[in-house]
């Protein structure tokens, strides 16, 4: 069977609560069949707006969505048939669990049995066979997170939609909510759109991340890709941890740059998004990138002087003063070799030019 | 005992119950003292006045204490034939009594309640009594009327032995005890009550239906709308409770009639004809019409705050489950409004059954309320303890209804705010 690639398609999608302000920007975004996609962003990008579009809550100010290539704007949200998982879960107060799962079955006019099974089945597979008679009050959050994924999968929709689902379980119920939400989705195939402002989460379950910021996707890719290779300097400061120096392009070359600091130094730089000499741009580095004292070979090597030292057991995160940057934070793995890490040391540390890229200035 | 050994001691041997008594003792204190005023208050100025009012709508003790030596002599009586001497006695000599203090008057007041035709006897009886010889009263009585030899009337004299009587009620509900001690109802034409009662019904039922369905969508789009629209409806909502209620009342006596500002609308759309207005004052439809408006926001504010607990996701979830708008509302919105629901009904109903000054000045004659035959009793006929029974027949009725409403729905259920 082949997968449909573009099975929801936003094509050029504005939306503007106000007529002043976009909170969308001419979204174009494919979404395949059985992809588990997420919209991530911090709040106010737009990506609940997206979400709500898709689901008929809110109407494009221009632009189309599509749904398995039919456009949906004129569809209303009942006859979308596309799941949803609300962010405070949404559960029916007034009715038991099996009455929550019931009710799209029934507004569906199925039979009393084929309701039974399907709810049973459903229940099962978030694990919470037997407590169809709760009332949703009388579970844990976790619980209730549960069933809201439940009732959302129950009526069989090609498309569910997940906003915010996590975000009021505490840390550990959220991992392993993580983990099964992510089973569920590769057991029964079904395409998921998953809203987030949680980093992890996203690297964590997804086949693929929108990055959202400002209105719009800054880079689509998978999470791998995301955290190695960030296209932009919003993409480098919001997936993980980032040391960035600001400075202008001085030698460029196809495979790398020269990007004199501030205070006068040169690195070697990965041109990522500058063209040409003269460009202004911010250097990126991932903590775990730049190596203390190392033998190997490498084409940036500076000193800096130790600031702050945070024991974090499996590691230990400095922070240095280095190349007028005083926030540069180093992560140094927990092994004997690195003792003579202190304060007010003065050390070497050396990364690899590719490894720094050259982005947008900030 | 084996309970001691289970007790717990704080470390300095004290039993753990006594030590956190002691610690808590003065907190305990001070809460008491803070609501003691209100205390005092709510048992000077309600609890009292309704005991007080108890006891005065079953009071009777007037001629009980008039005629003490009778009724002591009467207990021996049958009531079947005429009373013997020693009752006719004791009745001469505690009317001789009432007449030096000038009581009699009163006497034949309350028995001519009791039976007609005393009024005249009891006056016959005062004149010839001071003639009377000692002894043989009975023949001396009955020899002053013929009715005085009538063993109804002296029967009449027992009915009202007892201190306490439950005659006032029988009346709130047009009924009465008849001589044969049966309660039975009274003609037809002379029942005003019943229909006073059950136009009171009526009404509060119907402004409470009329308040529900008004106030229902005014409260959603209260709890829907953006604040700066919202804030600018509640004060639209709250404004007529902010202006005094004769006010309202008197406005809507000039909209309302017969030359006011409603009907010339009509007559000027032609909806009327200009020499056949209709009345829509002293009538019902007046009190159906400003009684609405008035409690009105006793329906919306409950309404509003339970409404504004309902997460708007949650008919989101409805309809993104598959549910039609209306399945949306009618299966998840409607049914966690129903507390709200509740309260405001129970609220308007009681506060309608109750209902006094707008009936009073729109109601005319077809729209007043029990409230104002118990107002008319207070200053009209001065029968303060029929008004005082019938204030404790309605008291009770709107006990009852919260008993039933607290059966069928649950006090628990209801939210005021």
């Amino acid at each position: 069977m082949s997968k449909n690639l573009d099975f929801v398609k936003f094509d050029k999608v504005d939306k503007s609560y106000d007529g002043k302000v976009l909170v969308v920007k001419d979204l174009n975004l494919d979404i395949a069949e059985g992809e588990f996609i997420t919209m991530l962003g911090p709040s106010g990008s737009g990506k609940t707006t997206c979400l709500m579009m898709l689901a008929g809550f809110e109407t494009p100010t221009n632009g189309e969505i599509y749904l398995d290539k039919n456009p949906i704007s004129n569809i209303p949200p009942h006859k979308r048939g596309i799941g949803m998982v609300f962010q405070n879960y949404a559960l029916f107060p007034h009715m038991t669990v099996y009455e929550n799962l019931a009710f799209p079955l029934k507004v569906r006019k199925f039979e009393k049995d084929e309701i039974d099974k399907k709810v049973d089945k459903a229940l099962s597979m978030v694990s919470l066979s037997g407590f169809e008679n709760r009332m949703p009050g009388q579970l844990s959050g976790g619980q209730q997170q549960r069933v809201a994924v439940a009732r959302s999968l129950v009526f069989d929709p090609q498309l569910v939609l997940m906003d915010e689902p996590l975000g009021a379980l505490d840390k550990n119920l959220r991992e392993s909510m993580q983990y099964e939400i992510k089973h569920i989705h590769e057991s029964i195939g079904v395409t998921v759109v998953y809203v987030t402002h949680d980093q992890s989460e996203a690297l964590t379950m997804s086949n693929r991340i929108a990055v959202f910021n400002d209105g719009k996707v800054q880079q689509l890719s998978s999470p791998d890709k995301l955290y190695e290779e960030p296209v932009n300097s919003f993409v480098a400061e919001f997936i993980g941890e980032n040391n960035t120096f600001a400075g202008q392009v001085t030698n460029m070359s196809t495979k790398e740059c020269k990007v004199k600091l501030n205070d006068g130094t040169e690195i070697v730089a990965n041109p990522i998004s500058v063209k040409s000499n003269g460009d202004k741009t911010t250097v990126s580095l991932r903590p775990e990138r730049a190596l203390i004292n190392t033998k190997e070979k490498m084409d940036n090597n500076f000193k800096g002087k130790i600031e702050e030292v945070i024991y974090h057991g499996d590691h230990t995160r400095v922070r240095l003063d280095l190349l007028g940057n005083k926030e540069f934070i180093l992560k140094v793995p927990n092994s004997s070799a690195n003792m003579d890490i202190k304060m007010g040391n003065q050390i070497n540390v050396s990364w690899n030019s590719h490894d720094a890229r050259a982005l947008d200035p900030k | 005992m084996s309970s001691e050994t289970g007790k717990i001691l704080t470390t300095d041997g004290i039993p753990l119950e006594v030590s956190l008594k002691k610690a808590e003792r003065k907190n305990k204190i001070k809460a008491f003292l803070l609501v003691a005023p209100l205390l005092l208050f709510l048992l000077i100025t309600y609890i009292f006045p309704i005991g007080d009012m108890l006891m005065r709508s079953v009071d009777d003790k007037m001629v009980t204490e008039m005629l003490p030596k009778t009724f002591k002599s009467m207990e021996k009586w049958d009531g079947k034939e005429l009373p013997p001497e020693e009752v006719f006695e004791s009745f001469y000599l505690d009317f001789q009594k009432l007449v030096e203090e000038k009581r009699d008057g009163k006497l034949s007041t309350q028995l001519n309640y009791t039976k007609n035709g005393f009024k005249s006897i009891l006056k016959k009886l005062r004149r010839k009594a001071k003639n009377f010889e000692e002894g043989n009263y009975k023949e001396q009585i009955m020899a002053v009327h013929k009715r005085w030899a009538d063993v109804e009337y002296w029967r009449a004299i027992q009915r009202r032995a007892p201190a306490y009587t439950s005659q006032k009620y029988l009346k709130g509900i047009d009924m009465y005890k008849n001589e044969e001690g049966k309660i039975v109802s009274v003609e037809e034409d002379r029942r005003v009550h019943r229909i006073l009662w059950l136009r009171t019904l009526e009404i509060a039922f119907f402004v409470t239906l009329l308040c529900f369905l008004m106030a229902y969508p005014i409260a959603h789009l209260l709890a829907t709308l953006p604040m700066k629209y919202s804030n600018l409806l509640m004060i639209c909502v709250l404004l007529p409770f902010w202006t005094s209620l004769l006010v309202r009342t008197a406005s809507w006596m000039i909209l309302l009639q017969q030359q006011g500002v409603v009907n010339d609308f009509f007559v000027m759309i032609g909806l009327v004809a200009d020499d056949n207005r209709p009345e829509m004052m002293f009538n019902k439809t007046g009190t159906y019409v400003a009684m609405t408006q008035i409690l009105l926001p006793f329906m919306v504010l409950p309404l509003y705050s339970v409404m504004k607990t309902i997460s708007p996701s949650l008919m989101r979830a409805g309809k993104s489950l598959g549910g039609t708008p209306f399945v949306a509302f009618w299966k998840v919105y409607f049914p966690l409004t129903i507390p709200g629901i509740g309260a405001g009904c129970l609220l308007v109903f009681i506060l309608a059954i109750g209902y006094y000054i707008t009936p009073a000045l729109v109601g005319g004659a077809s729209g007043t309320l029990i409230s104002n035959q118990i107002a008319f009793h207070m200053k009209s006929t001065l029968d303060w303890s029929f008004a005082s029974a019938m204030g404790l027949m309605l008291l009770a009725g709107v006990l009852a209804i919260y008993w039933v409403y607290n059966k069928l729905v649950g006090v628990d259920n209801i939210k005021l705010g």
